[in-house]
């Protein structure tokens, strides 16, 4: 683009990574989000705190752990060896799993919300209109919340997208494999190729902030009907 | 046919504990003041609250037995409820929040066609609007026949005029009425207002504090003294009387009742209809003899069979009119003056009256 190459790779992985790991998100964030939003276990807030613990912790931090966890002498590295004959250290799989948990709270959090903003009232409309637990779920809890539903896919996605610390220590930005976006900026830097770096820092600012606007005005609509 | 069971249940401080047995016909009305635990039966009932200790059965159908821990979920019971605020889908128009309940009941089970109730409520003209588009009386009214569209075997109605203005009341009413008079399903309908007893109910449960104070036919239970609300300027009595006949030229119409006649204002009803008049303590005042020469156009003879005092100087005194009882509120000093005592043949003098 403009005579510079674009590091393409980069960029298409950079969005499957943040694909996938919304995707697995939605679907283990939304019936842990329910249970959050309705139980009444002491364990409770203990869950939530751990919930939020992405938000709070330096993305090393969590990156430290869960390369140790994922590494070939960690708990998670060693099944997945015996299981399909490699740890998980430096894989996309790997990737994957720690996007995913810095990602949480993102998800988690504005879909209890949305949850309890709901209240018990509609399921227990449903319920007294034949409605089992799961259909009631799908035809009214779901559209009830969609808001909330788009809110947390947007923001896993971005923040996926805009992930550094984590992907670096777990991924270690091995080109064609875990250099995402973030990572190969960095590498553009550091080897002084300021043009590089700007045309996927430019894009990237371009990007997020087109996303947000989207998320922003669709939210608005969904409020209003 | 019946409803009857029992439930134990703690949340808080609060404390239910009752045994019931209601027939499953006709209008049966929880009263109680708010906080009494009508609610919370209606939602055991419903099986949206789960009581520790209870049993509950449905024309013989056990709906919970905690001694062998069976518990019919809720959307197994063919219950309808509509919940004080009707609670409609929002993201779901009229029509399809109608459908609702109606897909989810098996084709076999499906009694109460979709037009008929549609007509009864009178939502016709909202089928395409969404929820926020309603008044709240519209609103209720689409409660009201999305539940009746589930075919229910049993009709629940949380005070479904409580989050009501007085012109919506006045709107959803006669769509009450009717479904007293047109459907074969029996009705639970919790409230606090004691009118609205007196108007719908045909059976009733007086409930305080948890507990269930006096359950029975309306009449056998709105004439006890030892009632609380004997103690309010509602206290009074239901009457179930015939109009008779219709005088125009003095704008009067007459009712006849199990031991006697009286006659209101002219009414638009046609002759034979059947109708309640509620008769307050307040405007019932006592003779010992039949003055004629008075305004008064109601006077009725009457015997006195009980009679209890309030803390305020004042008497609830309950009088048999042949079959009918009436009530009047009368001061200690007349009481000592008149000598009234049970058993004594007097004159009732009624005021006033409303018809319901």
């Amino acid at each position: 683009m403009f005579g510079v190459p674009v590091n393409w790779q980069a960029v298409s992985l950079t969005l499957q990574l943040a694909a996938i790991s919304t995707t697995v998100l939605l679907i283990v964030g939304t019936p842990f989000a329910w249970w959050l939003a309705n139980t009444r276990c002491w364990c409770k807030t203990v869950l939530e705190a751990v919930v939020a613990l992405p938000l709070v912790l330096p993305p090393t931090v969590l990156g430290f752990y869960l390369l140790v966890m994922l590494g070939p002498n960690g708990f998670v590295g060693q099944l997945w060896q015996t299981l399909f004959g490699h740890h998980l250290a430096f894989t996309f799989t790997g990737l994957v799993i720690g996007a995913s948990i810095s990602s949480i709270p993102f998800v988690v959090q504005p879909l209890q919300n949305a949850f309890t903003a709901i209240g018990r009232r509609p399921a227990e409309v449903a319920a007294t209109l034949g409605a089992r637990p799961l259909d009631c779920f799908f035809t009214v809890i779901i559209p009830l919340a969609r808001s909330g539903f788009l809110t947390a896919a947007t923001l896993s996605f971005a923040h996926t997208i805009g992930e550094f610390g984590v992907i670096l220590m777990i991924g270690g930005g091995i080109a064609g494999k875990t250099e995402v976006l973030s990572i190969a900026i960095f590498e553009h830097v550091e080897m002084l190729e300021f043009r590089e770096a700007h045309i996927l820092a430019g894009g990237m600012l371009l990007f997020s902030f087109l996303v947000l606007i989207t998320l922003y005005s669709l939210n608005k609509r969904l409020y209003r009907s | 046919m019946s409803l009857h069971g029992f439930f134990e249940l703690q949340q808080g401080q609060f404390e239910l504990s009752v045994k019931f047995a209601i027939p499953a016909k006709g209008v049966t009305a929880l009263f109680g003041h708010s906080g009494s635990g009508k609610t919370t039966l209606m939602r055991c009932i419903a099986g949206l609250e789960k009581a520790k200790r209870g049993q509950l059965f449905f024309n013989n159908v056990c709906w919970q037995d905690s001694d062998s821990k069976l518990f019919m979920p809720t959307y197994c019971r063919p219950l309808g409820y509509v919940f004080q605020e009707a609670s409609l889908f929002p993201h779901l128009s009229v029509q399809k929040n109608l459908l609702y309940g109606m897909k989810r009941t098996p084709k076999a089970e499906q009694r109460v066609v979709f037009d008929e109730a549609v007509a009864l409520l009178g939502v016709e003209p909202l089928l395409q609007r969404k929820p926020d588009r309603l008044s709240g009386g519209e609103r209720q009214r689409v409660g009201i026949a999305r539940a009746l569209l589930t075919s229910p075997r049993l009709l629940l109605m949380d005070e479904p005029m409580a989050a009501l203005d007085a012109n919506s009341k006045a709107e959803i009413l006669p769509y009450l009425e009717k479904l007293h008079n047109e459907l074969s399903i029996p009705v639970l309908y919790i409230t606090h207002a004691l009118p609205e007893v007196m108007k719908l109910a045909d059976y009733m449960i007086m409930m305080k504090a948890g507990k269930i104070l006096a359950e029975g036919e309306l009449h056998s239970v709105l004439e006890r003294l030892d009632m609380p609300f004997m103690q309010t300027e509602e206290a009074g009595s239901v009457i179930e009387a015939t109009v008779s006949e219709h005088d125009p030229h003095y704008h009067l119409s007459t009712l006849r009742f199990n031991g006697g006649q009286i006659v209101v204002p002219l009414l638009t009803h046609a002759v034979g209809t059947q109708v309640r008049v509620r008769v307050s303590a307040r405007d019932v005042s006592v003779a010992l003899e039949n003055e004629t020469q008075s305004s008064i156009l109601n006077i009725l003879p009457a015997e006195v069979i009980e009679m209890v005092e309030d803390n305020q100087g004042h008497f609830i005194v309950k009088l048999a009119v042949g079959e009918a009882r009436l009530f009047a509120h009368i001061s200690r000093k007349s009481v000592e003056l008149l000598q009234l005592r049970q058993g004594l043949t007097l004159y009732a003098r009624v005021k006033g009256m409303a018809l319901l």
